[in-house]
């Protein structure tokens, strides 16, 4: 199981594998962009709208700033193993709450969250739990929302869509264990832990 | 008002959080500003790059075409097209999220943008391709994605009902 899918092997990265693609396309449609507005409607108008958009990145660095804070300090204070512990142990409703709660306030990268999930498949959470807690990372994950929705959409986008999918990992992970999904990706026979707690 | 209360309530969590962090020891308190610090010069370039790039570009989105395919009017149409871009946007959030904030000032449908916004986090291919196909069994995935395509749909929806 890969840690991190970064650099297929060994050996030197080429310059191409260097590149942030995704920076690399906004980029160019965003210089792109701005020189087009500059040339063809002139410089006041041009002005105007970076005003607007340098005030609204400005005004939204602190966030962005303190959630880069909680981010570190909460990865570095809670453990994976509390995590899996946690997870693994819920079963029915209320483990889907977990899972998707669990999700929701850990902050984590795609390279953490995919392979956590496998673990707790592992460890004995069952599809439900692991398509919940994945589906909360990504609908409704808090760091996600303050560092990187939040400066383009603005609080109120954020707090209403966050509002709305907030019961959707418990439903995607109810729907998961629907009978039918058993073939595509089976139960795994829960790991017997000796003297272990319910 | 619900701006600054928020920002108070984020410093209030991180005070908090880094007294912890204190309290365990210095090495992982430094640790930890030293890694959030390294996030935050990260996202510098990226979020500035993005919000300036998308106001740009919302002024030169064709306004006609945004409307008549993301519009109020769009419908279920238009649910389907935002989430089928939400699918192919290539690129990290910067992307997903400069393009929706873009499409939303040039006149598509909070709906739209909501369906499209979900769509992108649950059903990117980009992500799909460079980090979730080599880290989870294919079984898992294909589940996680057919039970998810529903999701923009029903989002759009609530948000309908709701606004």
């Amino acid at each position: 199981m890969p840690e991190a899918p970064t650099a297929p092997s060994a050996g030197p990265r080429r310059w191409y594998q260097r590149i942030d693609w995704g920076l690399a396309i906004v980029a160019i449609l965003s210089f792109g962009s701005a020189g087009y507005v500059f040339v063809k409607e002139g410089p006041t108008l041009w002005l105007q709208i970076l005003m607007e958009d340098a005030w609204l990145f400005a005004s939204i660095l602190p966030k962005v700033g303190l959630g880069c804070l909680i981010g570190a300090f909460v990865r570095l204070l809670i453990a994976r193993e509390t995590i899996e512990r946690y997870i693994g142990r819920g079963s029915g409703l209320p483990g889907l709450a977990i899972a998707g709660l669990i999700g929701m306030l850990f902050p984590a990268g795609p390279f953490t969250i995919f392979p956590l999930a496998v673990v707790l498949l592992a460890s004995g959470a069952d599809r439900g739990a692991a398509i919940a807690f994945i589906s909360a990372w990504l609908l409704v994950g808090i760091n996600r929302a303050i560092i990187w929705e939040m400066p383009f959409f603005g609080t109120d986008f954020v707090l209403f869509r966050f509002l709305l999918s907030m019961p959707m990992p418990i439903l995607l992970g109810l729907m998961a264990r629907a009978p039918v999904f058993e073939r595509l990706s089976p139960t795994l026979p829960a790991p017997r832990e000796p003297g272990g707690g319910a | 008002m619900i701006i600054l209360f928020f920002t108070a309530l984020l410093l209030a969590i991180a005070l908090a959080l880094g007294t912890m962090a204190w309290r365990r020891g210095r090495p992982l308190f430094d640790k930890g500003l030293a890694d959030a610090r390294s996030q935050f010069m990260h996202l510098l370039p990226r979020l500035l790059i993005g919000i300036l790039g998308s106001g740009f570009l919302a002024h030169l989105l064709p306004r006609e075409t945004v409307l008549a395919w993301f519009g109020p009017n769009s419908g279920w149409t238009g649910t389907l097209l935002a989430t089928i871009a939400g699918t192919l946007t290539p690129g990290g959030p910067v992307v997903g999220y400069a393009l929706g904030a873009a499409a939303l000032k040039a006149g598509a449908d909070f709906a739209q943008v909501i369906a499209y916004v979900t769509a992108w986090s649950l059903l990117t291919l980009n992500r799909m391709l460079t980090w979730e196909m080599p880290s989870m069994p294919m079984g898992l995935i294909a589940v996680r994605v057919i039970v998810s395509l529903p999701l923009p749909f029903l989002a759009a929806w609530l948000t309908m009902l709701v606004r």
